[in-house]
C-alpha cells in the first residue's frame, strides 16, 4: 500500500535547529535560504515527492512547528 | 498527487497538541526542553487531565515552563519544587502533580528536597532534565558534568581531584524505599521520544495509585552551553553521556 505525505511548517516559530532534517528518513526536509522574522533559516519540504508522512520530523521538533499530513493512494 | 490535495484537515496525522500554548518558546534552537514540554503536553492531552494537573516549574531555563503548557502552575524557589509539590499533592490528592527540574536545580541546590520527597514516597512525578551543565547562567559546571567535560568554570575539563565526580542522582534515588518508578530516558530521535512518552505516562498513572514517587530523568543537550550545533550536540550526547548515564528503567514496582 502506497502512502504519500506532506508537512507544513509554522515558519515564524521555526528556529532552524535542523533536528528534523537529521531525523527525516527520506531526505524530504532542508533549511530554506529565506529567513523568518527572527532571522532563522526555517525548515521546508525541499523534496516533497519523497515525503511519506512518517511523523518523525514532528516527533523530534522541539518547538512543535510541524504538522504532518498523510494519504493512502 | 498534488501537495494541495494532501494538505487538508482530514489528512492530519500529527499536529501540535492544544495543551501547548501558542507562545514561542524562549529556548535555544534544538533544546531538549522543548521536546520534553511537548511530550508532557501530549501525555496530559491523551489522559484527558488538563484541568487536573498542577506543574511546579524550577529555577533555570525551564522557569518559564508556565508560559508554554496550558495547565495550572506554581513556581518554586531554586531546588524547592519537590517541597512545593509535596504540599500541593497532600492538599489536592485528586490532582496530578509534577515537578520539572534541571540538573542545577535538582542535583545541586535541591538535593535535600528531592532526596526527602522521594524517601517519604510522595505521590508526585519528578521530571529531571540532565544536560550536564548550568544552561541559563552561562554554561558553568554542574554536579552532573562529565569528567573531562569543558564548561565555563572548568576550561581545562572537569578534574576529579579539583571538582569531584559526576553525581548519578537517579541511581541514588532508585535505592530509596519511597520511589516506585525510576527511569532514565532521552529525547534525541523518534524512538527515544516515544519511549519517553510511555515513561511519563506511566509516571503520571503511578501518581494516582499511591505507590510512591515516580522519577523520570531525561538525558538532554544544552547545545549553546556545550558550544555545538543541535545535531552535533545530540551525537555528542549519544557518544559521551550515554556510557556514563545508561538509559533504561532502574526500578519499576
Amino acid at each position: 500500500m502506497a502512502v504519500k505525505g506532506a508537512i507544513t511548517v509554522d515558519t515564524e516559530k521555526c528556529k532552524g535547529c535542523s533536528v528534523c532534517i537529521a531525523n527525516c528518513p527520506t531526505g524530504t526536509i532542508a533549511l530554506s535560504k529565506q529567513v523568518n522574522g527572527k532571522g532563522y533559516n526555517y525548515a521546508y519540504m525541499e523534496n516533497p515527492e519523497n515525503c511519506t508522512g512518517c511523523t518523525n520530523c514532528a516527533t523530534v521538533c522541539p518547538d512543535a512547528v510541524i504538522t504532518v499530513y498523510r494519504v493512502k493512494i | 498527487m498534488d501537495i494541495k490535495d494532501i494538505i487538508k484537515p482530514e489528512n492530519v496525522v500529527y499536529s501540535k497538541t492544544p495543551v501547548l500554548s501558542d507562545a514561542i518558546m524562549h529556548y535555544c534552537p534544538g533544546c531538549t526542553h522543548g521536546v520534553v514540554h511537548k511530550v508532557i503536553a501530549e501525555v496530559i492531552e491523551e489522559m484527558g487531565i488538563q484541568d487536573k494537573t498542577i506543574g511546579i516549574s524550577p529555577v533555570g531555563c525551564a522557569v518559564f515552563a508556565y508560559n508554554y503548557l496550558n495547565i495550572d502552575w506554581e513556581q518554586a524557589a531554586h531546588g524547592r519544587a519537590p517541597a512545593l509539590a509535596t504540599a500541593t499533592k497532600r492538599l489536592n490528592p485528586d490532582k496530578y502533580v509534577f515537578t520539572y527540574q534541571g540538573d542545577g536545580d535538582l542535583a545541586s541546590i535541591g538535593t535535600a528536597e528531592v532526596m526527602h520527597a522521594c524517601n517519604r514516597g510522595e505521590n508526585i512525578v519528578i521530571v529531571f532534565i540532565n544536560n550536564a551543565i548550568y544552561g541559563m547562567t552561562g554554561g558553568q559546571m554542574a554536579p552532573t558534568t562529565l569528567l573531562g567535560q569543558v564548561t565555563a568554570t572548568t576550561p581545562y575539563g572537569r578534574d576529579a581531584k579539583l571538582n569531584g565526580y559526576p553525581l548519578k542522582i537517579t541511581e541514588l534515588l532508585a535505592q530509596l524505599e519511597g520511589t516506585c518508578y525510576v527511569t532514565r530516558q532521552s529525547a534525541q530521535n523518534p524512538a527515544s521520544v516515544r519511549k519517553l512518552k510511555k515513561a511519563i505516562r506511566k509516571a503520571f498513572e503511578n501518581s494516582m495509585m499511591e505507590k510512591g514517587t515516580s522519577f523520570v530523568e531525561v538525558v538532554g543537550t544544552c547545545n549553546s552551553g556545550w558550544k555545538m550545533s543541535p545535531v552535533k550536540a545530540n551525537k555528542w550526547m549519544e557518544e559521551n553521556m550515554f556510557p556514563f548515564y545508561p538509559l533504561g528503567d532502574m526500578k519499576d514496582r
